[in-house]
Formats: C-alpha cells, structure tokens, sequence
C-alpha cells in the first residue's frame, strides 16, 4: 500500500483576517493560503486593504482579530516570523545617504548572514546593479533605487517574500531581473504574495489570483483557472470600473 | 551615515560656539564670576546642543521608510532602540568634545587636565541618561508635525533630574572642591542612567505602530 503523500503545509495562511484602525475596518476577515513555490497576486482598488494585508503578513502590523501564520509561525511572530519575510513595500526602505551595498550588506547583518558582504554583492548582482554598488543611493534612478531595494529584501532568500507594486519604475531589464529572481525563490519553494494593478505582470507568475476590495476578497480563484482576456473584465466589474 | 553627511553634527557644533559666545557677551564680569557662570552655561550648552541631533534621530528612517526595514528585520525592538540610543550617544559625546574645551577657553577657566578630566566623565555619565530619554521621545515625536517643539517639551521635564546633578557635580569640580562631593551626584547620574535605560528600551517597543 502505498503511504498517501502530505500535502505541503502552507507557508502563509490566514483564517478571518481582521486589522481595524481605530473605527475603521483595513481588513474583514480575509482566508487565504499560499503553499510553498505558490504566488497569489491580489489586484484591487486603491484604498482595498491590500498593502495593509501584507504589512500585517510582515510583522508591521499586529491583527485586530482572526489568525494568521508565516512559516508555520502564528502573527504577532516576532523574530522567528520575521526571519523569514522579505518585503518590497512602497517605499525603498533605503538610507540615501549609504551606498547600495551598505545598504544591502546592513540588510545581511541583520539576518545574521555569515558573510554579508559576499551577500550583498550577490544580491546587487542577481539584480544587475552591481556597478552601482558604490554610489549613494540618492544619487541613484527611481529605478535602480528599485532594484537595490530588492536585492535589499532578497539578500536573505527569505521563504515568504511580499512584494506592493515592485514593477513600479523598472525598466524592461529591470523587471526581467526581478521575475528572474522571483522565478528563483519560487522555484527554491518561497511563498510570494504579490500586490499589483498590472493585470499583465500579476498573471504572468501567479499561481492563484485573487481580487481584494473594501478589506476582503471578492474573487479567489487558481490562475489556471482564469482566461486573462475574461479576468480583465471580471476584475473591471468586481472593483466597479465603468468602461 | 552621520560621518558622511556632518550635517547634525555642524549644527549642534556652531550652536556650541555660537552659545557660549552669546553667554559670554551678555555676561557682567562684575556680578557674576566665570566659575560660577560657567557650569550653567556648560550644562545649557550639553541640553540643547543634544537637543539638535536627537530630533534627526529617527529622521533619518522617515523618508523612505527605513524604519520599516529596521522593524521588519529578526531582531528585537529594543535593540533597535539601544542601537540608535548607542548612536546617539556619540553624537552628543562629540558635540561635549567642542563644547568643554569651548566654554574652559571662553570663561578663561583655570582648571587643569586632572580636573576636565572629572568634568569629561560628569558629561559621560550624564549623557546616557539624556540620550536615553530623548531617544525615546524622539522615537514618540518623529511623525507628528511638531516634532521640533514637542520632542523638547516632553524631554525636559525628564532631562532635569540628569542635569541637575551633572551641573552641581560640575560646579563642585570647577570650584577646586574635594571630587568625594561631586561623586554623590555622579552615584545619583549612574541610578537615573540606569533607571532611564531600562524603562526606555523597554517603553520603545509602545511607541511603534502595531
């Protein structure tokens, strides 16, 4: 008899999320799980909760109710969650006073790495801004802040990696860069939850795809269970897009 | 980074010079003896020259969120706090560094090494304490729009019972006293160090938004 195989334990699950702040209610209630090498891209409208959702998975944010757990480890994680999150929020996250390896090495000494300066500069590499790596990273493009910003969250090959809008100023290269790396940790079995308004980039590496709006979603489906031509329409009505 | 851009630390040195000069100038020789000036003007000069860089303290992490790439790293708040409390205290050590040497020139003080030396610790001692508590502040005001204003209302209070004993300990090495004086305030610096430490680092952590 043959043993029936384990389904994988989920790297980032949530049951009845809820985050209020103060009377107002950021997320209500929201399931979602995402296995090792899944990505879930969630698109939505301004305002919908999504950047909340995954400042709430990283450990910024504590939950106001429901259960939520990164790496096996339940929110509020503390350390041990945290050792394991790489972000890509908004902002770089960057001092513009250091160089984009003092950046990025300073990043790799808080994870603890044996050699953060060999980290570093893998990192900078991975991401093609290795011959930048001595310049002040206000000197630098919005893009290529972008793209230290991400070698900085992925200089650790965290397992749950959480990205807001990481396309957002990157070049053709740079954002082939960035898939080639995200193609990479879902392949070593990261977790990724994605948060974008571009349809396109969403779909061309989720694995489930899912539709947020006043705080919870309103479409969860498998990626290969969408047509992408259909999507942009479904996606246009659930969010209340005239035209 | 403070090392590159110099920029809170010019600050807190010209308001250094240009404080003790102020003092100086407004200063009746003949009502008042440089011995007996000097301390208040060195402790006014160590409060509100600190005062300039623990404002820029978590500055620096505001603009482009570093801040979040500091909490959302595995290592715990407080040490975030002592590590920038750590930071701080260089800063306001190197701004007492022109500062002693500034006021002792100025007031033409007749103190010898052995005796700034003594001030020198006094001022060490003290300046954990400050630093302490206006780490904690700084943390608390850094996102509101009167950072500038509130940070210095609401570490003052807090900041008095440190620079009152660092200024009666000075005045007691200035005047030429027996330094066993000055060590009953320096005991009473080191209690509040203590007290201040471990209530900030473990208040920080409350001052984050979770």
């Amino acid at each position: 008899m043959h043993p029936v195989p384990t389904p994988p334990l989920a790297t980032i699950e949530t049951r009845g999320l809820v985050r209020r702040f103060d009377r107002q209610v950021a997320l209500s209630g929201v399931d979602l799980s995402v296995g090792p090498g899944e990505c879930l891209a969630i698109f939505g409208p301004n305002g919908a909760g999504k950047t909340t959702l995954l400042r709430v998975l990283a450990g910024l944010l504590d939950p106001s109710g429901g259960t939520a757990s990164v790496a096996g480890v339940a929110l509020p994680g503390g350390v041990a969650a945290r050792a394991q999150v790489g972000l890509i929020s908004h902002h770089s996250m960057l001092y513009p006073a250091l160089t984009a390896r003092e950046n990025v090495e300073f990043a790799a000494r808080l994870h603890g790495l044996a050699s953060p300066r060999a980290s570093a500069e893998s990192a900078l590499d991975r991401l093609g801004v290795l011959g930048h790596a001595n310049t002040p990273v206000r000197v630098l493009s919005r893009g290529l802040q972008q793209r230290v910003s991400i070698a900085r969250a992925f200089v650790h090959t965290p397992r749950v990696v959480l990205l807001d809008e990481p396309y957002t100023g990157l070049d053709a290269t740079g954002a082939a860069a960035l898939s080639a790396a995200l193609e990479g940790l879902k392949s070593g079995g990261a977790a990724l939850v994605l948060v974008t308004h571009h349809l396109d980039e969403g779909l061309a590496i989720a694995t489930h795809v899912a539709v947020m709006r006043a705080g919870r979603f309103v479409l969860h489906e498998r990626r290969d269970a969408i047509d992408p031509a259909s999507f942009a329409t479904e996606y246009r009505a659930a969010v209340g897009v005239v035209g | 980074m403070e090392l590159r851009t110099r920029a809170a630390f010019l600050s807190a040195a010209v308001f250094t010079v240009l404080a003790a000069a102020i003092f100086l100038y407004t200063w009746d020789p003949t009502a008042v003896a440089a011995l007996d000036l000097a301390p208040g003007v060195l402790w006014v000069i160590f409060t509100f020259a600190g005062l300039l860089g623990l404002n820029r303290s978590f500055a620096a992490e505001l603009a482009d969120r570093a801040i979040d790439g500091l909490l959302i790293a595995p290592i715990r708040r407080e040490a975030v706090f002592l590590g920038k409390a750590f930071a701080n205290l260089i800063f306001v050590l190197g701004v007492q560094l022109v500062a002693i040497p500034t006021v002792v020139l100025f007031y033409n003080l007749p103190l010898g090494w052995g005796a700034i030396a003594a001030i020198a610790g006094i001022a060490v001692a003290a300046s954990i304490g400050l630093v302490a508590v206006g780490t904690l502040f700084s943390a608390m005001t850094v996102n509101t729009r009167l950072a500038e204003l509130l940070l210095p209302v609401l570490a003052l209070p807090f900041f008095l019972p440190i620079v009152t004993a660092g200024a009666q300990a000075t005045v007691l090495v200035i005047d030429g006293r027996p330094l066993t004086g000055a060590l009953d305030w320096m005991r009473v610096l080191v209690a509040f160090d203590l007290v201040f430490v471990l209530a900030c680092a473990v208040a920080y952590p409350f001052t984050i938004e979770t």
